[in-house]
């Protein structure tokens, strides 16, 4: 099954809808409430960077029976060294970003951690592109 | 210990979302920063904070949270106080700093 959903760049009073509507639809697919949690950390993660840095994106959720899929793709100014990204606290976020308590540099961190693969692409100017995947439904007991 | 049976115990003030005060309480998280508590904060725990707007509400619900609380008598901002009905997760409210409530909590739940 694919859902797709629009994010707007800087709209934080709709930032987390789409997470929101995934977690909804994967609680109704009685996928398993530990994986759900993983997938919704990533995803909100993912979902807030495009509200806080993007101009525009999109949300693409293909979920079947073993996995979850999201790929999220922006318009904006992308990310010059994904490396440097990729580490705990650091961050670009506007000073309003982080009065709201956002910008911490934990998002990308929490997004790897949250899920079983994660792959990042970005055109500085351009936009970014991430792949989050989370196997679901794995365990056997 | 449910959210009512917090309220009642340390006079918190229930400022929204007073549908969902019969929710048990897991434990506490104390963040003033929202990557920490979506990273790091576990369902049915109350969240203490001095963030006022719409997505601490975002991120309660996203998180299954129990309650959230707001300290030195903080307000939320419209849209959060609305946010709290809908989800009927209560943002309750506390004239102590955090330090203060978060050690009252803890004494209660522990």
């Amino acid at each position: 099954m694919v859902f797709e959903f629009e994010v707007q760049g800087g709209d934080f009073a709709t930032a987390g809808n789409a997470s929101s509507q995934i977690k909804k639809i994967l609680k109704q697919l009685n996928v398993d409430h530990h994986d759900i949690k993983r997938i919704v950390v990533a995803l909100y993660e993912a979902e807030v960077n495009i509200v806080a840095h993007a101009y525009k994106g999109r949300i693409t959720a293909n979920i079947d029976t073993s996995e979850v899929r999201i790929l999220l793709v922006d318009e904006g100014p992308g990310i010059p060294d994904i490396e440097l990204a990729m580490q705990q606290g650091y961050s670009t976020a506007s000073s309003e970003v982080r009065e709201m308590g956002f910008g911490a540099g934990m998002g990308l961190p929490n997004m790897k951690k949250n899920t079983d693969e994660m792959r990042i692409t970005s055109i500085v100017d351009k936009g970014t592109t991430v792949e989050l995947i989370v196997f679901i439904n794995q365990t056997t007991s | 210990m449910t959210v009512k049976e917090l309220v009642e115990a340390l006079g918190l003030t229930v400022i929204s979302g007073a549908t969902g005060l019969d929710k048990e309480i897991a434990g506490g998280y104390v963040s003033d920063l929202l990557s920490d508590v979506m990273g790091n904060c576990d369902a049915g725990k109350i969240w203490i904070t001095l963030q006022t707007h719409k997505n601490v509400m975002a991120i309660a619900s996203l998180k299954d949270l129990s309650a959230v609380i707001l300290v030195k008598d903080l307000k939320p901002e419209p849209d959060m106080a609305l946010q709290s009905e809908e989800e009927e997760i209560p943002v309750l409210g506390s004239s102590l700093p955090t330090f203060e409530l978060a050690g009252k909590i803890y004494d209660l739940l522990n």
